[in-house]
């Protein structure tokens, strides 16, 4: 099918020759869809996304991301890298580097943009996540909600076909956690691709297409939202959501 | 005490025929300065290539950077020199050994290239450290926007990782100064090799020596103020704070 | 490269340097390491709990020391000695001191400033609670000192207090300049008399590795036990 844009075929990881973190692990992320990925602490949910752009290796299987063939031969892992997003638990911007700066810096290196069009583009972006009064000023001067939007429109700056998120709101003090998921609701809406693994349940109930349960490195449930939340779903799935819906 | 001061010594004309005691001594202090800048800019390029070695995920780097740092690190500096400046010529084939031989100035290299390659050492342990301290994201960070490892290296990680040493570095580039004056053992013509010969020629041990230690201070509070100018350059608003 | 390398030159040699330099050179490290830590924590101890004027004496001495190079500071003292020392006996004229008891004033002196900080730094490093709780016990803050913070640093410090000496070990080769027959000065001697400097400047370097490295492993070593115990 040609509108998967990220898909995962049985793969497999170990740390060590005991120890497995991921189970003959497949899924297919189909263009415009939000693909949201829960599961108890441990489960392997963090690791999976981290396969997808070759961030962690693994071992057998195959993932395949807008075509292209992770465990290929020769396959340029920069240039894959740059048309997927990604957003970190711990917004993991440059320090050294203003928030302007933070979003040129791989349009200029990787993208090879000029500095006037990577700077457009930057300024653009940093407006629609309504930060455009903070461009000069160093992420150690952001809070951590604003912190995490810069990361979100600095993996944007490189058009990605596709944004994949790794806990993005868990590191996040709790009255800044809504601001970052509006940012990324606004950007489900505008028809992004979208992997994110996440607790936040009502995240995934406004807009995500598909949740996929995760435990002990298996993906127990991949299924439709309403599926998902209806009341008769899998029995360690059903667990775990009234564990987090609990409190 | 029945010693004769004799403060203006540094006036006299010494028996070197080109100028005055005082005159020895600033040209002492001037090798200094130059050997120092030299064998600090070796030590922070040859340093800051093995710390990044060292600082890679596999096991063999690290083993290759301590090829590198045990030997310059365990050897005292004085043997380092004699090596580089007796030995080595004997080891190469013998063209290139009476080419080195016959260098003009070879103690100034043999003391830039010793004391730079000693204190690289130091430089690359330093650099190491500051490069794990960094949080294990930052590179996934580069990485995920397409950088490559030697991109994020060059972009991401080691802009911080100077930032971050940036006061062991100050200490370090003050070792290297004081260091240059081992190489007094090879004829290298430095301040304190000057303060020896003016004590030599005039007996005033005292005046001599206390010039020495004034320059030494002299040049060490300078290098303690540039690298201060450059640590308030690159500190980072808000960076630290949390 | 090797085809004129002398091992029989070295087999030779070892006695003199074993059993005259190297023994010059451990027992200068030995008693300037010792001297060193003693004035070094008395020099600590006076600039962390001596008045103002004494404090800023003392880190002036140890802030000179620091910005010196040990070349330097051999000469000062090599000349130095004999006009203090006869200030000191009131002699008519300055005393001779030998090129060993120079050196080991020279070490010591200047170590003790380099000891001085890493115990300074010990102790700064205890937590607070701990003077506490000890005057809480009632007890004087010499005796606070004596049995319960200095224990405690050198306990912490023991392996950063012997990476300093595994420092001053090869910066005893500097003597050197005195012309002593420490190790290196022994092998220096033998080369130039004999025309072998290749051998014995590659021997001496070996050996200073071995001894250097061995003893840095153990540091080490002793660095991760310490950390398991705090």
């Amino acid at each position: 099918m040609s509108d998967i844009v990220i898909s995962l075929d049985r793969v497999n990881k170990w740390y060590n020759p005991t120890f497995q973190v991921l189970k003959d692990c497949s899924l297919d992320v189909r263009k415009g869809e939000v693909v949201v990925v829960c599961g108890p602490s441990g489960s392997g949910k963090s690791t999976l996304i981290k396969c997808v752009n070759a961030l962690e290796p693994f071992q057998s299987g195959e993932i395949a991301v807008d075509g292209v063939r992770l465990r290929e031969k020769g396959v340029d892992l920069p240039k894959l890298r740059a048309r997927v997003g990604m957003v970190f638990q711990n917004f993991e911007l440059f320090p050294h580097l203003s928030v302007l700066e933070n979003l040129d810096l791989a349009q200029l290196k990787v993208l090879g943009r000029s500095k006037d069009e990577a700077r457009a583009k930057s300024e653009a972006l940093l407006r629609r996540v309504d930060l455009a009064a903070h461009a000069a000023k160093y992420p150690g001067q952001l809070s951590g909600g604003q912190q995490q939007r810069v990361a979100i429109a600095r993996a944007l700056a490189m058009d990605p076909v596709a944004m994949l998120f790794d806990e993005p709101t868990s590191a996040l003090d709790p009255e800044m956690v809504s601001e970052v998921l509006d940012a990324m609701v606004e950007l489900a809406r505008e028809g992004m691709t979208m992997m994110v693994v996440t607790h936040e349940m009502g995240f995934a109930r406004k807009v995500a297409h598909r949740v996929v349960f995760m435990d002990r490195g298996e993906i127990v449930v991949d299924a439709e939202k309403e599926e998902f939340f209806a009341a008769n779903g899998n029995e360690r799935a059903r667990v775990f959501l009234s564990k987090i819906l609990g409190h | 005490m029945n010693y004769h001061w004799n403060w203006g010594i540094f006036l006299e004309p010494s028996p070197e025929g080109n100028g005055t005691y005082g005159q020895m001594l600033l040209s002492g202090l001037w090798m200094t300065l130059q050997v120092s800048v030299l064998a600090w800019t070796l030590a922070l390029c040859a340093g800051s290539c093995v710390g990044v070695v060292r600082s890679l995920p596999s096991a063999w780097a690290r083993r290759l950077s301590d090829v590198w740092i045990e030997p310059l690190r365990n050897i005292p500096l004085l043997v380092q020199l004699f090596l580089w400046y007796f030995v080595l010529p004997e080891l190469i084939p013998e063209t290139w050994g009476d080419w080195l031989k016959q260098l003009p100035n070879a103690p100034f290299y043999n003391a830039v290239v010793g004391v730079g390659l000693f204190m690289s050492a130091r430089v690359a342990v330093q650099v190491a450290t500051g490069l794990a301290a960094l949080p294990r994201g930052q590179m996934a960070a580069g990485l995920a926007l397409g950088l490559t490892p030697g991109q994020t290296y060059r972009y991401v990680l080691l802009p911080m990782a100077f930032r971050v040493v940036l006061p062991p570095l100050t200490s370090e580039l003050i070792n290297t100064i004081k260091n240059t004056s081992v190489a007094l053992t090879i004829g290298l013509a430095e301040l304190t090799a000057r303060a020896r010969a003016v004590q030599e020629f005039s007996f005033q041990v005292f005046e001599a020596f206390a010039a020495a230690t004034l320059g030494y201070l002299a040049i060490n509070l300078l290098a303690t103020l540039a690298m201060r100018l450059i640590e308030r350059q690159a500190r980072l608003p808000g960076y630290g704070k949390a | 490269m090797f085809s004129n390398f002398d091992f029989g030159e070295i087999w030779r040699a070892l006695p003199f340097l074993f059993l005259d330099g190297m023994r010059f050179t451990l027992t200068l490290t030995f008693l300037a390491t010792a001297g060193g830590i003693l004035l070094g924590t008395v020099l600590a101890l006076l600039r962390l709990s001596g008045g103002r004027a004494v404090s800023a004496i003392v880190a002036g001495y140890v802030n000179l020391m620091r910005s010196l190079p040990l070349l330097l500071v051999i000469f000062w003292f090599y000349f130095l000695v004999p006009y203090v020392g006869q200030w000191v006996m009131g002699a008519p004229r300055p005393i001779k001191v030998g090129g060993f008891t120079s050196a080991l004033l020279t070490f010591t002196l200047f170590e003790a400033a380099y000891f001085s900080e890493i115990i300074r730094g010990g102790i700064q490093s205890i937590p607070n609670g701990q003077a506490a709780a000890a005057a809480a016990l009632g007890l004087t803050h010499a005796q606070t000192m004596r049995y319960v913070i200095l224990p405690q640093v050198f306990r912490t410090m023991l392996p950063v207090l012997l990476t300093q000496t595994i420092v001053l070990f090869q910066d005893t080769s500097l003597v050197y300049v005195l012309s002593l027959d420490d190790f290196l000065g022994v092998a220096s001697k033998i080369a130039q008399r004999d025309g072998r400097l290749v051998e014995l400047y590659l021997f001496a370097a070996l050996v200073y590795f071995a001894i250097s490295f061995c003893a840095s492993q153990a540091a080490r070593r002793l660095q991760s036990r310490v950390a398991i115990v705090r």
